[in-house]
């Protein structure tokens, strides 16, 4: 008997919220600092049992979030790679910290599987109520990158996207997935060790004296040493120059908060990252994503069997908005359609894009449940 | 590199292209416990980089853009999470935590307790001046009962926290309480609380003539300083006045030293025992 030929991939039967811990480990990361909470819990619990396993790995349960991320940013600034996980209530406790990740350009990995809300609401059904809040939640103007998953194996890589997207350009980065994706088991595929990019922080190449922590450069994105590598420079909150010492001079002022937003603005091909399915010939399209994705992805195909040339735009990354991606469908359809888990956090971005040329319709369903594939057929095959 | 003094100490430390001057005002004490923290330093023999200093807002919170080390200007309270974080990541840094008496004990009490209860290798410096300075002259967690200040124009009534007590009961390894005017003594607990293991708490009664002492009818910052030296008593001395004469007296010294190892020891070394080390 032949024996059977060796798998080169990995594959386990895992929860979302695992395929979270494992993508993350794939992508080096080695510390992680947080405090529990349903329904992200697992994600804690796994590395807590992982990082002592691990090279070089930490883990420490804060005594708050804003422990938690006020550690992880810590770590980071030491030279570490980073993530917590938290849903929305210790999301917002985070978000003061959320702005002087981005302002001093520090990677972060924040993992938020969103629960009903407001307030404590919904702690183990799902929703999707927290995607303006990972936009704009903490104060003052600023660019960030906010990412989706749809299912587990998407958590998995779209983790590990998180941590190079936050290597790639210094800021924090948000995965937001939902209760169900992060509680469902499935099979998921592990990738090996060269079949997926790792991108890691630049490091100064020039001598301590020379080096100035927040100059620019031709990507926007300044080179950061560990704390403790020989480079002592300031890291604050406050607007600073250069030299990382704060500063009120508006050209000074106007210089940081400009190049902020230019790092990122001017790589959104490889940040934006989206998964079009049937849009070739769609005359009606849906915009989702996370676990609705899932369930529109289906509902297409549905729609395909009765004769609805219908196509699915499932959005990866959600901040900055994929205009093009978008706007490319206008091109095409005569409808969009805009399925969320709230009552059109999304819907109210691809508006703005759409800007009166199609009709937008949206179901928006705010009762801790799921929108089924029935659900979104239904708008497909009226419209 | 023994044998500089003084202002050259000092110097040697300071960041050459930092914009000077410095943003306290006359009279005030954190400047003083800088130039007892650089003396510290210098004393043990520590590398620039290997001394990471960690602060949060306010006026104390300005002093880490000063030094020559790794710093970190955290957001209000925090500090001692970025701290923690720090000191998880890099076990062998020497993280000396600045705080003012609004940051350790109200928006960042519960960071204090749990940094103390988990007793993670940092040194938390609390520069107590008894008032919000940088934010007005608001009354602070420390501002003494019947004290005025922009929030208490009748008079504090509420009644104020011990930082020694405080630490000392969540279980810091090191809990001491110094002044600026006593400034040899307050070298020798910086010292200290850098070298014991863990959790190590130096509170600094640091005076605030422009937003306190205005307020509480004192003339001049010499004065202040005056009422210091009367108010701060060591401990020896302390105990042995009976509780009905101490006053407005203040006992100072060392109050806790344990050997306890930090977190970062213990968690380093269940880490090598889970990856089959020794």
């Amino acid at each position: 008997m032949a024996r059977p030929k060796k798998k080169h991939n990995k594959e386990i039967f895992a929860l979302g919220n695992e395929a979270v811990v494992e993508g993350a480990l794939l992508a080096g990361c080695n510390f992680y600092a947080g405090y529990p909470i349903t329904p992200s819990s697992e994600i804690m619990e796994i590395m807590a049992q992982r990082l002592p396993t691990i090279p070089n790995g930490a883990f420490i349960q804060m005594e708050d979030e804003i422990g938690g991320i006020g550690a992880i940013i810590g770590a980071s600034l030491a030279g570490r790679k980073v993530l917590t996980a938290t849903s929305g209530p210790g999301f917002s406790l985070m978000q003061e910290n959320l702005g002087y990740g981005c302002i001093t350009e520090t990677p972060l990995v924040i993992v938020n599987v969103m629960r009903g809300g407001p307030s404590t609401g919904l702690p183990t059904s799902p929703a999707q109520g927290d995607v303006q809040q990972a936009r704009w939640g903490t104060h003052g103007d600023h660019s960030i990158i906010v990412l989706s998953a749809s299912n587990v194996q998407e958590c998995l890589e779209m983790t590990i996207e998180a941590f190079n997207l936050a290597e790639k350009y210094r800021t924090p980065v948000i995965l937001l997935i939902d209760e169900i994706t992060a509680h469902t088991r499935e099979k998921i595929i592990i990738p090996n060790e060269n079949e997926y990019e790792v991108f890691n922080r630049t490091l100064p190449t020039m001598p301590p004296e020379w080096y100035k922590p927040y100059e620019e450069t031709v990507r926007g994105v300044p080179p950061m040493p560990a704390i403790g590598s020989g480079y002592r420079f300031h890291v604050t909150g406050l607007t600073h120059d250069v030299n990382g010492f704060p500063t009120s001079r508006a050209d000074e002022v106007r210089e940081l908060n400009e190049r902020l937003f230019r790092k990122i603005d001017q790589f959104l091909d490889d940040i934006q990252l989206v998964e079009e399915v049937d849009t070739d010939d769609a005359e009606v399209a849906v915009i989702a994503y996370g676990t609705v994705a899932r369930s529109a992805e289906l509902a297409v195909k549905q729609a395909r069997a009765l004769g609805v040339k219908a196509g699915l735009l499932n959005l990866k990354t959600l901040f900055p908005y994929p205009r093009k991606a978008t706007e490319k469908l206008l091109y095409k359809v005569k409808t969009i359609i805009v399925p969320e888990m709230n009552m059109g956090q999304i819907s109210r971005e691809v508006k703005r894009v759409n800007n009166g040329q199609v009709s937008v319709r949206t179901i928006n369903k705010v009762d801790g449940q799921i929108i089924a594939p029935a659900e979104i057929l239904k708008v497909l095959t009226r419209v | 590199m023994a044998d500089i003094k003084g202002t050259q100490l000092i110097h040697e430390y300071l960041r050459h292209n930092k914009k000077f001057p410095h943003v306290f005002c006359a009279g005030c004490g954190h400047g003083i416990v800088l130039g007892s923290l650089i003396r510290s330093i210098h004393g043990l023999g520590l590398s620039k980089d290997d001394v990471c200093v960690v602060a949060g807002i306010g006026c104390s919170g300005r002093l880490a853009a000063y030094v020559d080390f790794n710093t970190v200007h955290t957001t209000h309270g925090r500090a001692l999470t970025f701290a923690t974080g720090i000191k998880m990541a890099k076990p062998n840094m020497h993280v000396i935590v600045v705080m003012g008496d609004g940051d350790s004990m109200a928006i960042g009490g519960n960071h204090l307790i749990h940094a103390a209860r988990r007793n993670i290798g940092v040194t938390a410096l609390i520069l107590n001046n008894n008032i919000y300075g940088m934010t007005g002259g608001q009354c602070s967690p420390t501002t003494p009962s019947g004290s005025f200040s922009m929030t208490t124009p009748a008079g504090q009534m509420e009644q104020s926290f011990d930082c020694v007590e405080l630490c000392s009961a969540a279980g810091a390894n090191y809990v001491a309480r110094g002044s600026v005017f006593h400034v040899n003594k307050l070298d020798a607990m910086i010292m200290e609380g850098i070298t014991n293991p863990g959790f190590g708490v130096v509170e600094i009664l640091s005076p605030c003539f422009t937003q306190y002492g205005r307020k509480n009818k004192f003339k001049s910052p010499v004065e202040m300083y005056q009422a210091l030296k009367k108010k701060v008593t060591p401990i020896e001395r302390f105990n042995e006045i009976p509780e009905a004469e101490r006053g407005e007296r203040v006992p100072s010294g060392v109050f806790v030293k344990k050997n306890k190892p930090g977190l970062e020891e213990k968690y380093y070394e269940m880490a090598a025992m889970c990856q089959g080390g020794e």
